[in-house]
């Protein structure tokens, strides 16, 4: 299965890019597995996940097809 | 209830205006209480000479439109107007506008403040600042305000 990766703010300036796909050979996966496919680190404490555009941890499932993002904690307003 | 995330300059007076008279009933509304962001030229102690701010689309949209929806179903208001910006602005832009509108003014006070707290918390945008020396720095965190507490929504 297929899953889309966006990074954003200060995550994405430290990944290098702003977007990601990452594949499995597997019809089941959780946000942890694709975080270790597009990073040899650990993610950093404080990064936010949102699977779908909605909050979200590092234990959710995913099906292919599914907009994963991770990003620092939000500043606007 | 109308949430706009725009690029473009905002002039959140007039905004306010323009959204009253096209999408309000005249003579309904005891008051209009509004909150308008704008850009500092200082932060932590560095002066600031412009900002850019990022934002997710689509997910940023979403959250600002449910945080406008509580204050909705919590407290007896009659509209909600939320304008907020994205990309380079420079100090003293208005950056984001919170409107509301009611019948008596305790509930569009508290409804205002609860959307602007809620938004800051959750609606997924990112500050980056530019100093005047040239330094490109990302804001960490966001000042805090004690807020309206949840526990003043109507419903609880």
């Amino acid at each position: 299965m297929e899953i889309d990766v966006k990074f954003f703010a200060s995550l994405r300036d430290r990944m290098g890019r702003t977007s990601d796909k990452v594949t499995f050979d597997k019809e089941a996966a959780t946000v942890a597995e694709v975080w270790d496919q597009v990073s040899s680190e650990p993610m950093p404490s404080n990064i936010l996940v949102a699977v779908n555009k909605e909050y979200t941890d590092l234990s959710q499932a995913l099906k292919s097809g599914d907009e994963v993002a991770f990003f620092p904690p939000v500043t606007g307003g | 209830m109308k949430v706009i995330v725009q690029h473009d300059k905002l002039d959140p007076y007039e905004a306010i205006v323009h959204h009253e008279t096209t999408e309000l009933e005249s003579g309904k509304h005891g008051g209009v209480v509004s909150f308008v962001g704008t850009m500092r030229d200082f932060n932590d102690g560095e002066d600031v000479s412009a900002m850019n701010l990022d934002h997710y689309p689509g997910m940023t949209e979403k959250h600002i439109e449910e945080v406008c929806q509580e204050a909705m179903d919590g407290w007896d208001v009659m509209d909600v107007l939320v304008v907020h910006r994205v990309g380079d602005m420079y100090p003293s832009d208005p950056i984001v506008l919170v409107a509301v509108w009611s019948a008596h003014r305790a509930a569009a006070f508290d409804a205002c403040r609860y959307v602007i707290n809620y938004l800051k918390e959750r609606a997924p945008f990112w500050k980056c600042e530019v100093t005047t020396e040239g330094k490109k720095h990302w804001v960490e965190h966001n000042s805090e305000d004690p807020g309206v507490a949840k526990s003043r929504l109507k419903s609880a």
